[in-house]
């Protein structure tokens, strides 16, 4: 499979494996097509998860992770691909509908913007909040002091 | 003045027949405290009752078994503080709970516990009543309305909507039974004595089960049954109790039309229920039931019978008073609850001591009929109870299809083949 | 004082007809504290008379950052933390995450160990469902079976307790095996429960199953089609009640799954009664799962060789497991160090909640209630 969409994509797809799960990491310019291809011609029919790592070291500092499942096949394969901060990436909501709360998720604690999404604003933090939880330089303590103080009217939510 | 009390004695009217204001006075005040006992014994019952439905003990910290958990409750209940919203209408806020509360005390006056133990006796008793209990669905729009709030305000409009459809099956299954009082029937239907005089008052539809030798129940065989089944589904439904009880559906609206209701003006829509319960019960127990009749009045006649019968009361309360004692003897011989197991032997001795008047022979023959009549409004409070531990809740529209669409049609047959049968 | 219509930025109408009867929409706030939404979940209803035209779950009141802190803790450290999300079934998150771990050191739990995470996880599993029956039936209305659960959940949880000397949050299992032996008697008190809960089962089936109002209440309510239920990545017995035949214990056997004998409930409506039926089928099935575990179980060690230090090579591994709501998944990358570099949850309850806008879509007030008690949702597992 993953030759096949070798020969399709080119150099943007490398497949791997660890501990026997199989993975790809692609360039992001293939990713709304190569997910809709996933799942229309490879029957990768439920996205499990997705998910974002943050290296704050590197020049492209996110890796956004698909995890697939094809209910057909009982296979899953999980989709890597590396973006810069600030960089955006297309939303997958109209492939699989439940990637729109997943991608606020990601949203919130990454900060990272997904285009087309229909509705993306933060899901598990308040609105008002500042700054991205699950960034590495986000410290484990660290607080929107700001948004406690006004909403909470307490000094601080340690 | 003694011959204005005493003399109200030997008649036996009603003091409303008998235009003796003071009796009248006795008997509202006998009432409302009855029914303040009933509703706390109510109260504790279904507690207890439920909990061992439920595999659970319910009450037990306040007073030996949980007996003075109730009154806990009155006082916790009354010191509470009186919230009312900012936004609330202070009036309507205000004056919805008495509403309530008054619709469901006074259908009392015309609830008839025996020949002459009712406030007074109208001409148009069950129109009174079934007029007055259907009033309080007018407090619990203005008590959802007031509220301003959105829970308060559904809960209300179902309610309305509720008790208004109901009150048509209801008013439907009444009206069979008061066909009942005037029709004799012919072949297998037919029934004896009465004057053939149809009547709306309370005394006198009991009066007509008694010349006619049956209870409507059993009139008209299965007729009377249904038409007191339709009445029995609808009377649950107009008093907002499980599985009807959607405008206060808890895991819906978390309370209903009194969300926003607290400490006294809560407690008064409690004892509006659970009034309302009782009244509508005795409606049921006075077309169908007998009303103050005991069981039997034609089969078991004779002297003999009379007697055993009237002793009744003081034995209900020596076995209530005999299982308190054995209670007490089980309480644990611990110092601690040595105090528990005194007062549970004290209330023991209390109900015995009621017990034995009820069999000194005046009492027995004037608290024998009110006994009966209570016995059997006390099987539909169970059964209120029991409803609750057993159902699940109705969805709003399902409540409305089983009010418009099974009960109605019912009502209206058996009114109708009622009619026919009776007239044959 | 929180201005709801905000929320409502994404709540379209559906088909909405502009007669000047709909003019009358009510926006209701259901929760964060309600006596039937299982916690702190908090739903904007957008409201017809009693129709529901459209909701929002506004979710986070319970977020407290369990990612966040794993990768602050080492790998054995953040073990007691996945109890806390899905805190009425605690034993398959810890066994979600130690497999998952286990995973990326490449090692394996040996065969006792198996068998007891087995055990004690089907034992949650009853637990949960039973858990779920008691409040999904108080919400309908029937206040009486949730006493009964209770009394029988008692009987797991104190086999949890004899076991590990915790109730609900148990971290019953360690990286690499299980760190107790099982008690003296554990096998015979397994067989009591078991012979214990399998009539109880059918008592709850008396209560519910054919009961009128209980079956008017479920069936055809909130109604999802397997197609939708994938599309929403809807798993659990959600997915099997609309007829799907899949369940990770048999597509990807775990621990010592492969071993149990086992069939897996399926409904085909996709309504709120068959999902009633495919966990009280569950319920069953897992007991059938207790008592092969309990015969097989072998003896030996519980806990495998693994370093005093865990330092698994760099590399990310995805583990999932069939907990008792859906598919519980563990996405773990490791970066060579003694801490977890990122350890992100895959919560059933959290991806199932999204489907609940699409079943009350059209019902009434109560279905809402009715849906999201069928969801089987954990706000600790959704909020993390």
């Amino acid at each position: 499979m993953v030759a096949k969409l070798k020969r399709q994509y080119g150099s943007g797809i490398e497949p791997l494996t660890y501990l026997g799960q199989n993975y790809m990491a692609v360039d992001r310019s293939l990713l709304p097509e190569l997910l809709q291809v996933l799942r229309d011609e490879e029957q990768f029919d439920y996205c499990v998860d997705i998910t974002a790592v943050h290296y704050p070291k590197r020049e492209k500092q996110f890796d956004v992770v698909w995890i697939l499942y094809s209910f057909p096949r009982n296979e899953r394969i999980r989709v890597k691909t590396t973006i810069a901060d600030g960089e955006s990436i297309p939303s997958a909501t109209s492939i699989w509908a439940t990637t729109n709360w997943l991608e606020r998720e990601v949203f919130d604690m990454f900060g990272i913007q997904f285009d087309g999404h229909p509705d993306l604003k933060r899901i598990l933090l308040p609105d008002g909040w500042k700054g991205h939880p699950l960034r590495k330089d986000y410290g484990i303590i660290q607080q929107d002091k700001e948004w406690v103080q006004i909403n909470l009217g307490i000094e601080s939510g340690q | 003045m003694l011959d204005y009390v005493t003399s109200y004695l030997k008649s036996d009217a009603t003091p409303g027949a008998a235009g003796n204001m003071l009796w009248a006075f006795i008997y509202i005040m006998l009432i409302f405290l009855g029914l303040s006992i009933a509703v706390i014994a109510m109260n504790w019952l279904e507690r207890k009752v439920l909990a061992h439905m439920q595999v659970r003990l319910g009450p037990m910290r306040v007073g030996p078994h949980g007996l003075l958990q109730p009154i806990a409750d009155a006082i916790k209940l009354l010191i509470k503080e009186d919230i009312m919203p900012t936004e609330a209408d202070k009036i309507v806020f205000w004056v919805a709970p008495l509403i309530v509360v008054t619709a469901a005390f006074t259908t009392f006056i015309v609830v008839p516990f025996g020949p002459q133990h009712a406030v007074t006796d109208m001409n148009i008793g069950i129109l009174f009543m079934l007029g007055v209990s259907s009033l309080g669905v007018l407090g619990i729009v203005m008590a959802g309305w007031a509220s301003n709030s959105h829970y308060p305000l559904i809960g209300a409009l179902r309610s309305s909507a509720q008790m208004v459809s109901y009150e048509i099956a209801m008013g439907l299954a009444v009206v069979s039974a008061v066909l009942m009082t005037s029709l004799h029937g012919a072949g297998i239907y037919a029934t004896g004595g009465g004057s053939g005089m149809g009547t709306l008052s309370m005394i006198e539809i009991v009066r007509a089960q008694q010349e006619q030798q049956t209870w409507f129940a059993f009139k008209f065989f299965p007729l009377g049954l249904i038409a007191m089944f339709v009445f029995g589904v609808a009377m649950v439904a107009e008093t907002n109790r499980a599985p009807f009880d959607l405008p206060e559906a808890e895991s819906e609206l978390t309370a209903g039309f009194h969300t926003e209701y607290s400490g006294f003006r809560w407690s008064l829509f409690f004892l509006a229920e659970y009034s309302a319960m009782l009244a509508v019960s005795s409606i049921l127990v006075t077309l169908w039931l007998g009303g103050w009749l005991r069981p039997f009045p034609n089969l078991l006649t004779g002297p003999t019978w009379d007697l055993v019968f009237s002793l009744f009361p003081g034995l209900t309360f020596l076995a209530l008073a005999g299982l308190t004692f054995f209670s007490a003897a089980r309480m644990p011989k611990m110092r601690y609850f040595r105090v528990q197991t005194m007062g549970l032997a004290g209330f023991g001795a209390l109900l015995g001591l009621i017990g034995l008047i009820l069999f000194i022979p005046p009492v027995r023959d004037r608290v024998q009929d009110i006994y009966w009549f209570v016995a059997k409004v006390a099987v539909f409070m169970y059964l209120y109870i029991w409803y609750r531990g057993t159902f699940p809740r109705y969805r709003f529209d399902q409540l409305m299809k089983v009010g418009w669409k099974v009960l109605l049609p019912i009502g209206l047959g058996v009114l109708i083949v009622t009619a026919i049968v009776g007239v044959l | 004082m929180t201005d709801t219509t905000k929320y409502l930025s994404h709540l379209e109408l559906g088909e909405r007809d502009e007669t000047f009867l709909d003019s009358n929409e009510l926006i209701i706030n259901m929760g964060p504290q309600h006596p039937a939404t299982h916690g702190v979940l908090r739903v904007i209803l957008k409201l017809d008379g009693e129709k529901v035209l459209g909701t929002e779950c506004v979710i986070g009141y319970l977020h407290r950052g369990v990612e966040k802190i794993a990768e602050n803790r080492t790998y054995a450290m953040f073990n007691p933390y996945v109890d806390r999300m899905d805190y009425v079934a605690a034993v398959s998150n810890g066994l979600g995450y130690c497999e998952a771990v286990e995973k990326l050191l490449n090692i394996e739990a040996p065969p006792r160990a198996k068998y007891i995470r087995v055990l004690l996880t089907e034992l949650n599993r009853i637990a949960s469902h039973q858990l779920w029956l008691g409040t999904h039936a108080l919400d309908i209305g029937a206040i009486t079976p949730l006493f009964y659960t209770f009394r029988d959940r008692e009987e797991i949880l104190k086999i949890f307790e004899k076991y590990c000397g915790a109730r609900l949050t148990t971290h019953a299992f360690r990286i690499g095996g299980c760190q107790y032996e099982t008690y003296d008697g554990f096998e015979r008190d397994v067989k009591k429960f078991v012979d214990f809960v399998r009539p109880k089962i059918d008592e709850y089936e008396e209560l519910l199953t054919t009961n009128r109002i209980w079956v008017e209440r479920t069936k055809g309510v909130g109604v999802i089609s397997d197609k939708d239920c994938i599309a929403l990545g809807v798993t659990g017995p959600v997915l099997r009640a609309s007829g799907v035949k899949w369940d990770i214990r048999k597509a990807q056997p775990y621990a010592a799954y492969s071993n149990m004998d086992f069939e897996i409930p399926t409904g085909q409506n996709g309504d709120t009664y068959d999902r009633y039926l495919v966990r009280m089928a569950e319920m069953r099935q897992s007991l059938r799962i207790i008592s092969q575990a309990v015969e097989k179980i072998p003896e030996g060690p519980i806990m495998a060789k693994i370093p005093k230090v865990l330092k698994p090579p760099v590399g990310e591994i995805y583990h999932s497991i069939e907990a008792p709501k859906g598919e519980l998944g563990y996405f773990i990358v490791s970066d060579g160090s003694t801490q977890p570099y990122r350890v992100r949850v895959r919560p059933p309850s959290f991806v199932n909640l999204q489907a609940l806008d699409l079943m009350v879509r059209g019902q009434l007030v109560a279905d809402v209630i009715a849906v999201i008690g069928t969801l089987d949702i954990v706000l600790g597992e959704v909020d993390r």
